[in-house]
């Protein structure tokens, strides 16, 4: 039944800087099934992007686990990492500056194959960029352009055709679209969930677009300043939010939708330093339900509902 | 000024702009007519490359010649005909009639000036009052945008991206300007921080009857805050007219796509209907209908000619030859 294809266990990031200790990831744990979607959900600051990378090892995790096909990650050796790292593969936000301006589409996505010899004669190897582009939809005429050539979508799908030539197991999408025109974003999720069905994909999938990760997610985990506050399945989250954070965020989605007239929360102040911080709950100095209880420490994340977790005081 | 402007705060007919390159002319605006009665909010929609900041920089008469040529039929802003006006009677309503917000914070702002003499500047300049006085406004202007006025001495850089936004639109609004002119001014924000800005933004525009263009890609931002919509896409506008008609009425297929591109939030499984293929090059747009290529329910007519915007009723236009054909209609996925 369950069948965990990674694991993070107390992942903690921590980066040292003039003014003290910045909590950049701090002591989260979460699960992701084979197969599936985990949304990574929060606003800028709060982490997520450094997870992402930190469970890539792509910045060195200041401590923790991660449990890749039962394999703690952490423990690799740089060569035995580089091996691993084919399984496990990352399309980034900006697909302006994640493509190399001096390298054509070709030599892009190639690349990697190259790199990891795979295949090594160079005419196998264009068979296999040119299926590659096939998979992600870019014409075959494309092959000898460069990224300054092509509109956002294009791009985009060249890093996705990059990230699926070592045919990983786990692609960890860090915002894909937001880049993206609104007409263009719905291209890609669609090509990323097809891509999803016909190769049993697993995807983390970062991003501070609820409406995104409502359609694209199985579970998802909302962050606040380096900490798990809430994690559900999809529907348990967006049909019944507990946490104030989580409520406020949703409520603060702009519905292009009429007949829909919500009572917004709207949060006071600002996302506070990520440095030096206090020992108390995160989302306290904003928070609208804020008791004493919030002031004296961290809330513990608890299962108030089957595979509904929520980090507070005031609801748990 | 001189009111003889039939209750229109803003009046554009045929606007055309294009840029003449080396490599040839990008037509960024193609005839477009614009209306706004005072104390409205019209919402220009469209994507990237649509013409819609060139609008805006064109209204402002800031379109760069070179490479840009601005033409005009009318051109009145509360009744004053712009296009006449010289560069030192823009400056003067530049920033005090109508003043922009633009996209990026960012970059907005002079990193080298502290935001107290930011907003000081346009008061200095425009109400011909004392530096001292125009800085006790500057902080005046920043308790309004929920800034502390102690901060008015601090630069750009030791402000959030919010506070930011803030500082720009303290600038903005610093001469209480009839006319307000806002570019994306919520996309670098994350959704809380948005969701305060535009909040912001509407306290402040009741308060000083302020009329609007807001410039966005979002519908959802639509919805909450404008009055009107204009939809816009290579360069002309192809549906507007009231919220209401042109969300729940929706006539032209572009604006049926936009609508079916987003992520529903009720109705998780429902999938994503993209608009296919991309946006044309501005430097060569098909014939036509300039969306002929991605519409579903282009005929052979539709590449023939360009079509003209036209009233279904006095609340509603579009610019699509099929329109009224009896077994024609649009898909909008369920919204609720």
């Amino acid at each position: 039944m369950s069948d965990p294809i990674l694991e993070v266990r107390n992942l903690k990031k921590y980066f040292k800087t003039s003014r003290g200790m910045l909590h950049a990831v701090d002591d989260i744990s979460f699960t992701i099934e084979r197969g599936k979607t985990l949304g990574l959900v929060g606003e800028s600051g709060c982490g997520k992007s450094t997870t992402g990378r930190a469970i890539l090892r792509l910045i060195e995790p200041t401590s923790g686990e991660v449990i890749f096909e039962g394999v703690d990650i952490c423990k690799l050796s740089g060569e035995q990492m580089r091996k691993k790292r084919k399984d496990m593969q990352i399309i980034f936000q900006d697909p302006f500056s994640s493509l190399d301006p001096k390298k054509t589409v070709n030599q892009i996505i190639a690349e990697p194959i190259r790199e990891n010899r795979i295949i090594r004669d160079k005419h196998k190897r264009e068979d296999r960029v040119l299926e590659l582009m096939e998979t992600v939809g870019l014409a075959e005429r494309l092959i000898n352009t460069y990224p300054h050539e092509l509109d956002g979508g294009r791009r985009q799908r060249i890093g996705i055709a990059r990230a699926l030539a070592m045919e990983p197991k786990i692609i960890i999408c860090d915002e894909p679209v937001s880049a993206l025109d609104v007409s263009i974003q719905a291209q890609i999720l669609n090509l990323l969930k097809e891509l999803q069905e016909s190769m049993g994909l697993t995807y983390i999938f970062i991003t501070h677009d609820l409406a995104a990760v409502n359609h694209f997610s199985d579970d998802i985990t909302v962050m606040y300043l380096g900490k798990i506050v809430e994690k559900a399945p999809v529907e348990d989250l967006f049909t019944n939010p507990i946490h104030p954070y989580t409520r406020a965020l949703l409520s603060a989605i702009p519905v292009p939708d009429l007949s829909e007239k919500r009572r917004r929360i709207s949060l006071k102040g600002e996302i506070t330093s990520p440095v030096n911080l206090p020992d108390e709950c995160r989302f306290a100095p904003r928070c609208y339900e804020c008791i004493d209880r919030c002031r004296q420490g961290i809330p513990p994340l608890v299962e108030v509902a089957p595979n509904h977790f929520v980090s507070c005081f005031v609801h748990s | 000024m001189t009111k003889n402007n039939n209750g229109l705060i803003l009046e554009v007919n045929n606007l055309v702009v294009r840029y003449e390159t080396m490599d040839g002319i990008v037509r960024a605006v193609n005839g477009i007519d614009l209306k706004l009665g005072y104390k409205r909010t019209l919402g220009l929609v469209g994507e990237t490359g649509a013409g819609k900041t060139t609008t805006a920089l064109a209204l402002l008469r800031l379109v760069p010649d070179p490479p840009g040529i601005v033409e005009c039929e009318k051109l009145e802003i509360d009744g004053e005909n712009i296009l006449t006006f010289d560069s030192d009677k823009l400056d003067q309503i530049r920033g005090k009639d109508i003043s922009m917000i633009f996209q990026d914070p960012m970059t907005a702002l002079n990193p080298v000036y502290t935001v107290g003499e930011q907003i000081a500047e346009s008061i200095e300049l425009h109400e011909h009052v004392s530096k001292t006085e125009a800085l006790k406004r500057a902080g005046d202007m920043l308790e309004l945008v929920g800034i502390p006025r102690s901060r008015a001495n601090d630069y750009p850089h030791q402000f959030s991206g919010g506070m930011k936004q803030r500082v720009v639109i303290a600038i903005a609004l610093a001469c209480n300007p009839q006319l307000l002119l806002a570019d994306e001014p919520t996309t670098a924000l994350d959704v809380t921080i948005q969701a305060q800005v535009l909040e912001l933004m509407h306290e402040l525009k009741e308060k000083y009857n302020t009329s609007m263009i807001m410039i966005t890609h979002d519908l959802g931002i639509v919805a909450e805050i404008c009055d009107e919509v204009a939809v816009m896409y290579a360069g002309r506008i192809v549906e507007e007219g009231t919220l209401e008609k042109v969300f729940n009425h929706t006539k032209h297929p572009y604006t049926e796509g936009l609508f079916n591109s987003l992520p529903n939030v009720k109705d998780r499984k429902a999938k994503l209907k993209p608009i296919k293929g991309l946006m044309p090059d501005p430097m060569d747009l098909p014939p036509g209908c300039a969306f002929a290529p991605r519409c579903d329910y282009a005929t052979e007519a539709c590449t023939q000619k360009v079509p003209t915007l036209t009233s279904i009723d006095e609340a509603h236009r579009v610019a699509c030859i099929r329109y009224d054909e009896p077994d024609f209609h649009i898909e909008r996925r369920i919204l609720s």
